[in-house]
């Protein structure tokens, strides 16, 4: 008997410390410094993405690898944290390009996981609107981690018979004329959202960037989504959701994205969106190289590709966002009639620069000092709000 | 040559089989532990040394700038989860409703499993077995999804009462509704092991109860429920620990103020990357389960099971 426990304690000591050694493998992080290629070699014949689901589409691959002999390995990603995952899996080799979003670049960045891109090899590069050149969600000191893709706009989502005259402020979802019928997504990034608002009207506070906020301005953020959370239907998980809450009457307004919107008038039910005089916040993906890709040529062979307007097209109409390339408007509307217009890309750059793009909060400021708050912080905070 | 030589193989490999079941048919010992080895191993190695992990790795924290997990003993986690009054209300809201659904099961899965046990005839307890057990074979998601369109402003429900000329019911979203769709989903796990406890006792019981002089009432209080608690108590370990370990119902019927451990362990793994804390929150219904299975094994429950 006193054996086999002895022989118990001695597995369970064997297998904890395998994975002990396995979890302790430090990564060094700092951003990795550039080491450009002169040009473009030759394909080495194989490329690893990691991708959202939608983003790697037989569509436009196919003709890639046809082109340039790229056989593409696609491995799907659930969310922002998996992909920074599995781009540090295994020393960070496995794979060659992640399509990173807002919420996961900097950490992609500031953990050495990426390196920077030479956006001269990429000529579409020179066509994209210019605040997705050098975003500071994919822009650090100069050097670009990767280049921008598809962005969508986070709206004022509102049911037309219901939320009478038009919303022309985010106070349509803070203030408690819709008492119980609002819905905002559920997710930590949503703090922003209310520094945004808060950075216009309460300009004592001090808000620059909705990304930025020192201790107090984020108590500020919380105390107003806290007062917020009685006027709440429901915090939406999945876009689904927010659909089925309009249709089923439960929320009349709320925080959505143009793919709701669209999705919910082709089912003829009566809603429009609007970017209130605040500005709205945005997301945006990137497609960032590993800093240690093994096919690097193919790599920036995708990156060119995936800047063209076709691809930026077909991949902006099957998501429902909109592309970074603004010539990528006619081939839009070739696929279907009026889209260019329907997501935005062909708005004036006024409305571009009222919408600010998502980017991980970090405890470092912009100006350098450490006294802001990271995302552990905002997601604790959420998670106040949510209750 | 070939020929013999795979010849002397099979001899030698019939030999050793022979001696090694010879073996272990005179020590039935060594049996034993060649069957219950490979069990055991994984046991110990994938269950009982993850749950390890997981304690151990409460005690660490999370580096902010990287991301990493840092090996440093801290009481960091659990000291957030204490003074926290977010965190002490999820607590609190998991393990009430969860004790909530189970005295609602237990009320409804009463009756239902006396009438199966001691009054429906053979044909029409095989038919009310069905007809309790049809819903589990249909997706756990898909039932919850269907509860959330009968409860929706414009659904099943409100429908009815506006047809009926009654007010709507504005419970969609909140945390009625999950009480509501954990003690539907759960009910057969109390259902069955109630109607085994019935179906135990000996009929002679009763009519010696009555012979003495009892009514209804009386053997009920003093026959039947001593003698079924065990199987209320098996029920309630189905129905409080699958409350409380759940996290998609919340999801997908609560409103604002419904989380549960389970989805404050599930954004921390997902969301935030912060497994330490995480871990730490997650020790809190193991805890409770284990304080409850002792109990429940003091009060006979395992006998039902």
């Amino acid at each position: 008997m006193k054996a086999t426990r002895s022989q118990i304690t001695s597995a369970v000591a064997g297998g904890m410390a395998a994975v002990l050694l396995t979890l302790g493998v430090a990564a060094s992080a700092a951003p990795v410094k550039a080491n450009y290629p002169d040009k473009i070699g030759k394909g080495e014949g194989q490329l690893n993405l990691v991708a959202w689901e939608g983003y790697a589409q037989d569509e436009w691959v196919k003709p890639f690898e046809k082109q340039t002999g790229c056989m593409v390995h696609r491995k799907y990603a659930g969310s922002s944290d998996e992909m920074v995952a599995l781009m540090r899996q295994g020393g960070g080799g496995e794979y060659d390009l992640v399509s990173a979003s807002g919420d996961a670049s900097l950490r992609l960045i500031y953990g050495g996981d990426v390196q920077p891109v030479d956006v001269k090899l990429i000529p579409a590069w020179q066509d994209f609107l210019p605040q997705l050149k050098s975003p500071p969600n994919n822009t650090v000191n100069g050097l670009h981690y990767g280049v921008s893709y598809e962005w969508g706009p986070n709206v004022l989502l509102y049911n037309t018979n219901k939320v009478t005259p038009k919303p022309t402020s985010w106070d349509a979802i803070y203030s408690d004329a819709y008492k119980g019928q609002v819905t905002v997504p559920d997710n930590p990034i949503q703090i922003a959202d209310a520094a945004l608002y808060l950075k216009a009207h309460k300009p004592e506070l001090g808000i620059k960037d909705p990304y930025e906020l020192t201790r107090k301005q984020l108590a500020a953020a919380v105390d107003l989504l806290q007062k917020q959370r009685p006027l709440i239907k429901k915090y939406w998980a999945q876009a689904s959701d927010e659909i089925e809450l309009f249709k089923n009457g439960d929320a009349v307004v709320g925080a959505a994205w143009p793919y709701m919107t669209n999705a919910l008038q082709k089912d003829g039910v009566s809603v429009a969106d609007t970017i209130p005089a605040e500005g709205a916040t945005g997301w945006s993906d990137t497609w960032m190289l590993s800093a240690h890709a093994k096919h690097p040529n193919c790599a920036y062979k995708w990156m060119q590709y995936v800047s063209t307007p076709k691809v930026q097209a077909e991949q902006a109409i099957y998501f429902g966002e909109t592309p970074a390339n603004k010539e990528a408007c006619s081939a839009m509307d070739k696929i279907e009639k009026g889209a260019c217009h329907k997501f935005h890309l062909d708005a004036p750059s006024s409305y571009f620069d009222q919408i600010y793009f998502w980017k991980t909060p970090r405890t470092q400021c912009a100006d350098g000092q450490r006294n802001c708050t990271s995302y552990r912080d905002w997601q604790r905070a959420w998670q106040r709000v949510k209750g | 040559m070939q020929r013999t030589a795979s010849a002397a193989d099979f001899n030698a490999a019939q030999r050793f089989f022979r001696r090694a079941s010879s073996l272990l048919w005179r020590r039935p010992r060594v049996a034993a532990t060649v069957l219950l080895a490979p069990p055991m191993l994984w046991f110990v190695l994938i269950y009982l040394a993850a749950l390890g992990i997981l304690f151990l790795s409460a005690f660490w924290t999370v580096d902010d700038f990287t991301g990493e997990i840092v090996h440093q003993w801290t009481l960091i986690n659990f000291e957030t989860l204490a003074t926290s009054e977010t965190y002490r209300a999820i607590a609190g809201r998991t393990l009430g409703i969860a004790a909530l659904v189970t005295l609602t099961d237990i009320v409804l899965a009463f009756p239902c499993a006396y009438f199966m046990a001691r009054i429906a005839g053979p044909r029409l307890r095989a038919t009310l077995f069905v007809v309790m057990l049809l819903p589990i074979w249909l997706s756990y998601v898909a039932r919850v999804y269907a509860w959330r369109l009968i409860l929706a402003h414009d659904g099943v429900l409100n429908w009815t009462l506006h047809q009926l000329g009654l007010p709507a019911a504005d419970i969609g979203y909140t945390n009625t509704a999950m009480w509501l769709v954990f003690s539907y989903i759960w009910l057969p796990f109390m259902i069955t092991p109630i109607y085994a406890a019935i179906e135990r006792v000996p009929g002679s019981l009763f009519e010696a109860s009555a012979d003495l002089g009892a009514k209804g009432l009386r053997t009920f209080v003093k026959v039947t429920l001593p003698l079924v608690v065990p199987g209320i108590i098996a029920g309630s370990i189905f129905t409080f620990s699958l409350t409380m370990g759940d996290y998609i119902t919340p999801i997908l019927i609560g409103g604002p103020g419904s989380s549960f451990i389970g989805n404050v362990v599930y954004s921390n793994v997902g969301i935030a990357n912060d497994i330490p804390f995480a871990a730490a929150f997650a020790t809190i219904p193991a805890v409770v389960m284990v304080a409850y299975l002792f109990a429940a094994r003091r009060l006979g429950a395992f006998e039902m099971m």
